[in-house]
């Protein structure tokens, strides 16, 4: 019996594709935060989360999909953010991420207008 | 007598000065909107004018806020403004009362020992002349002391002064000048018609006695003629623009105008109102954290210029300190918010998944407790006050038990109003839903918003110290004091946000003793936790909370109280001080008064830390 009628092959695969890769964004947000390189994506942030608790959304999956170079649909996320401040005070690297949340709503706001 | 020549530079800047400033009135009246016009007409035929002419005379001639301050500094800027003043008004009487009529050419008043080359003859002419020497010698005072302050800045109570642009430094040396000059060319006058007083005269023979006082005669009243244009035609592009705006800005806020959420012509009058005096430097707490270009003085300048980058304009704690101190009164926060708001303007969310939030049932409860979202990260607080509500008999009912939505004021302090907005009214729904008629708050960023930007008729907001402040004095809280040294921390929002100091303070001294620290109440130290610094790295937090921290421990106390929970997780970070919220305290002092730990042992009066907050560890 393929291996597909189990349901393994139905998973995309995670493999980063370099072709769509891009990085601007989270280049642009390593030079503007330097404290979120030192993220070790221990999740603190998204357990705490005051939007979490009431709507789907995950901070740490926001960090891995940045890193992946994965920006699509990102924007729509990242607009769920309170700006409560818990996520600042559980993690345990002193990321402060309030600001990374405001500089990627910020580059999205700003390559709409260019777009435009 | 005809023109002099040497008045022209004077004459040319006046006209430009006084034709600048007739423009950029009525270009910012023009801007203000409707409302504010009718405002500023119906409030004009009252006695909020005299009021704002007081205001006039106090702050802008006599400096009263800087007085009060430092007197030197206060000195210095009044012998400036109040003596040139003078200068010119007892200059015009003089003028005036010397050709017996009102209408002479100006120049003839200012450069009137020129103009009038006979000697003072009979006693009202020697006094206006002894009179115009000793106001010079005044404002003069106020130079060398403007002088010695660039050398020696501790005597004026000040760490730092202003970082000066170009068009300030100009400006700058033309004031210093003015006067120095002015002296100069008086004396030699004086010299050669015999026309000065105690102070032009004796300088007159003395420097004739070295120099060729004939030669010297036009070059200086050339030069004095000079600075005066330089200050006028500089005093758009410098810091001295203060000197008129100000006045403006005096009778506007009188008539009632105020800040918007978005940038107008009264956040330019605002803006051009600040004298670059530097005495917010001073007052801000990033200089512990050695971050020195975002102070308010620096974010005003930038407004001015129009060249405000975000890194500037977000890496402040919205404190509150430097307004406390700004002399002009300058609404300093809310100009950094309008700024804030025009910034993330484009950005602002939408909040839609709020919808599926289903409201509250009409609960019966005597009072709606929300804690808040930071002090879901300090368990102990909501502990305390569940408890505390227990013992007093309070039904209530826990709004953010589970899931709630922010109050909104993280995201206010952030500029993004249209944002909050939405969080605004999920939460007043549901507010006004369960209804209740008090609403206890815990944290006092939610008690500011709750307060100012929910519109909750018939709805009381408190924050746990007024409301446990109450309670005991109800008594339906039993009083036990504990024997502990306690300072209390103000929390900012609470504070100089909200104004209240007292209650806690009441509240406190009835559970430890209280001891007061030098920098309290409206000088109150932040932590440095606060929200509304987007920027500021964690590290430069610490040195901000790390200095505050030294002067609570300067006092010895066994405990340190604040209301906040934001500030008493800060605070937690240091290892040197146990920090405690107020709930807290009267938590534990109660329960140890039920449990009556300290009847054990009645030889042991002494009662330490430990036993009250870890009874279990220490027995």
């Amino acid at each position: 019996m393929a291996v597909k009628n189990f349901g393994f092959a139905a998973i995309k695969p995670r493999t980063i594709d370099f072709e769509q890769f891009d990085g601007r964004l989270l280049s642009e947000i390593l030079e503007l935060e330097p404290s979120f390189k030192v993220c070790l994506s221990c999740g603190g942030c998204t357990a705490t989360c005051s939007a979490g608790n009431l709507v789907s959304f995950n901070i740490r999956q926001l960090n891995l999909l940045l890193r992946r170079g994965e920006t699509v649909g990102l924007e729509n996320e990242i607009k769920k953010c309170m700006l409560c401040g818990k996520c600042m005070l559980v993690c345990p690297r002193g990321i402060n991420i309030r600001n990374v949340i405001m500089l990627i709503k910020k580059s999205v706001a700003k390559s709409h207008s260019l777009k435009r | 007598m005809e023109t002099p020549s040497f008045a022209l530079p004077f004459i040319i800047g006046l006209l430009f000065i006084i034709s600048f400033l007739i423009v950029v009135t009525i270009i910012w009246i023009a801007g203000l909107s409707k409302i504010d016009k009718i405002r500023i007409w119906k409030n004009m035929p009252t006695r909020k004018t005299g009021e704002a002419l007081a205001e006039t005379f106090m702050e802008s001639l006599l400096h009263r806020k800087i007085f009060r301050k430092n007197p030197v500094l206060g000195y210095m800027h009044t012998s400036l403004a109040f003596g040139w003043f003078l200068l010119i008004v007892v200059g015009h009487i003089e003028t005036a009362l010397h050709y017996r009529t009102l209408s002479f050419p100006i120049w003839k008043s200012i450069f009137f020992r020129y103009a009038e080359q006979t000697p003072p003859a009979g006693f009202e002419s020697k006094f206006f002349a002894a009179s115009m020497d000793f106001l010079l010698l005044i404002v003069l005072s106020g130079v060398m002391l403007a002088y010695y302050k660039r050398i020696h800045k501790s005597l004026f109570g000040m760490k730092r002064t202003t970082r000066l642009k170009v068009g300030d430094r100009i400006s700058l040396t033309a004031l210093w000048l003015i006067f120095p000059l002015r002296l100069a060319a008086e004396s030699v006058s004086a010299n050669l018609y015999h026309n000065g007083s105690f102070l032009t005269q004796s300088a007159g023979n003395l420097l004739a006695s070295f120099v060729p006082v004939q030669q010297m005669e036009m070059p200086l009243w050339w030069a004095y003629s000079c600075a005066l244009g330089v200050f006028f035609l500089t005093m758009p592009v410098s810091r001295y623009m203060h000197i008129p705006v100000e006045v403006l800005l005096i009778f506007l806020r009188k008539y009632g105008i105020r800040l918007k959420k978005n940038v107008n012509t009264y956040t330019r009058v605002q803006v051009f109102s600040c004298s670059r005096c530097g005495i917010c430097l001073d007052s801000c707490q990033m200089n512990h954290a050695n971050i020195r270009n975002t102070q308010s003085v620096y974010v005003l300048k930038q407004i001015r210029g129009r060249r405000l980058s975000d890194e500037q304009l977000f890496n402040c704690l919205l404190c509150g300190r430097c307004q406390n101190d700004c002399p002009v009164g300058l609404d300093l926060n809310n100009l950094r918010i309008t700024q804030r708001i025009e910034s993330t303007m484009e950005y602002n969310s939408q909040y839609d998944y709020l919808k599926s939030d289903c409201m509250p049932k009409p609960v019966s409860t005597e009072v709606i407790y929300f804690a808040g979202c930071m002090t879901h990260l300090t368990p102990a607080i909501i502990k305390s006050m569940r408890a505390l509500f227990e013992m007093a008999g309070v039904s209530y009912w826990f709004m953010d038990e589970d899931k709630t939505a922010c109050c909104g004021r993280p995201l206010m302090q952030a500029g993004q109003y249209q944002a909050a907005q939405k969080l605004v009214d999920h939460n007043r729904e549901k507010i006004q839903a369960s209804g209740a008629k008090t609403l206890v708050v815990s944290c006092p960023i939610c008690y500011k918003v709750f307060n100012e930007d929910y519109s909750l008729p018939g709805i009381r907001v408190v924050h746990h110290s007024e409301y446990l402040l109450e309670l005991m004095a109800d008594k339906r809280l039993p009083i036990h004091k504990l024997p502990l040294r306690a300072v209390y921390h103000d929390p900012c929002e609470l504070g100089r946000g909200s104004g209240i100091y007292h209650q806690p303070r009441l509240l406190l001294d009835e559970y430890a003793n209280l001891i007061p620290v030098r920098n309290e109440k409206e000088k109150a130290w932040c932590c440095g936790g606060s929200l509304a610094n987007i920027k500021i790295q964690m590290s430069e937090r610490d040195q901000i909370r790390q200095k505050a921290m030294e002067e609570y421990l300067s006092y010895g106390p066994d405990v340190l109280v604040t209301a906040c929970p934001l500030c008493k997780k800060t605070f937690a970070k240091d290892r040197n001080l146990p920090v405690h919220d107020l709930s807290e305290v009267v938590y534990m002092a109660i329960r140890q008064k039920s449990t009556g730990n300290t009847s054990e042992d009645p030889g042991k009066k002494e009662v330490n830390y430990e036993q009250i907050f870890f009874p279990r560890i220490t027995s």
